[in-house]
């Protein structure tokens, strides 16, 4: 592959720019991938890496994605949190790259809830 | 933790945590030392001096979810099973920096792993975060600063996806160029 440089960065820019032109952008989900020490030993990277690939994948751009600490659930881990707009956040547990992969085109694109992998729904409430 | 590299992502996930918004990565092979020196320092809210002495506890932490704090002891540990150690200097609304050292050829010491989605889920995850990632060896260097890609972009968001593709392809060409051994 020939080497990337600062131009081929100015081209993407200006790719993308012309794209957001056409649509409004907004973000329609939030993915929340739980990044503490247990969810990182879990393997929450890993489904964090299989979750960017599927978005550049799909091409999606309405999809935001971010990470949060432990929430003291840390054997379910790796949890992700799939929020989308206007709907009631689905907490899904025990995750791997085959289960992000499924959640992602069934619940994300799709809208169906993959229930088997359900941990809740709903926000948590903390102290 | 089965690499240095989840270790990074953990402790970079602390600054993130700790409120950073520059994070300094730098990762030091040096094969004529036999020493690899990985150092994460940042701008966040920093520890107080009894904070900075209980930190290396694993039952000591700050959150109220679980009562067990493992990063830290966790790359303390792997530093001094293979012949390190960990450094760990704060200072409160300053900074933090943790500093581990491992000797290159101990055969328990991890390998570093998969730096590129280390960097890219901290990169996409945390778009109002800076990093900077320095990698070194043997006077080779490679040297990715969000900055400096922010700067280029201007309005289009760094977790872009085409944004994020190109960061994940300069990652690994540098890596690649400078021929990580760890």
């Amino acid at each position: 592959m020939a080497k990337l440089t600062i131009d081929d960065l100015k081209k993407i820019k200006e790719k993308v720019h012309s794209e957001m032109a056409l649509r409004e952008g907004d973000r329609r989900v939030k993915i929340t991938v739980h990044m503490g020490t247990c969810g990182i030993a879990s393997g929450a990277r890993e489904v964090m890496d299989t979750l960017l690939t599927e978005i550049e994948a799909a091409q999606v751009t309405d999809v935001f994605v971010t990470t949060s600490g432990c929430m003291g659930l840390c054997s379910r881990e790796p949890l992700v949190t799939v929020e989308i707009l206007n709907q009631d956040p689905i907490k899904y547990e025990y995750m791997n790259p085959n289960k992000m992969r499924q959640v992602f085109k069934r619940h994300v694109l799709e809208g169906e809830i993959q229930t088997p992998f359900v941990l809740a729904k709903g926000a948590e409430k903390t102290k | 933790m089965l690499e240095l590299a989840q270790h990074i992502l953990d402790i970079a996930e602390n600054s993130i945590r700790a409120g950073a918004k520059l994070i300094v990565i730098s990762v030091n092979e040096d094969t004529e030392k036999n020493l690899l020196t990985i150092d994460i320092n940042d701008d966040g809210c920093g520890m107080k001096e009894e904070e900075v002495k209980k930190a290396l506890d694993p039952f000591y932490t700050t959150k109220t979810v679980r009562p067990v704090g493992l990063g830290l002891p966790l790359l303390t540990d792997a530093a001094r099973k293979s012949g390190g150690k960990l450094d760990l200097q704060s200072q409160t609304g300053r900074g933090t920096k943790v500093t581990a050292t491992f000797r290159i050829d101990h055969i328990d010491r991890q390998p570093l792993g998969n730096i590129p989605a280390t960097l890219i889920t901290l990169i996409a995850a945390n778009s109002e975060v800076d990093f900077i990632y320095d990698h070194r060896h043997n006077g080779r260097q490679f040297k990715l600063d969000t900055r400096e890609i922010r700067d280029e972009i201007y309005d289009v968001p760094i977790y872009h996806p085409e944004i994020i593709k190109y960061i994940r392809n300069i990652i690994e060409e540098g890596l690649c160029e400078i021929e990580t051994e760890a």
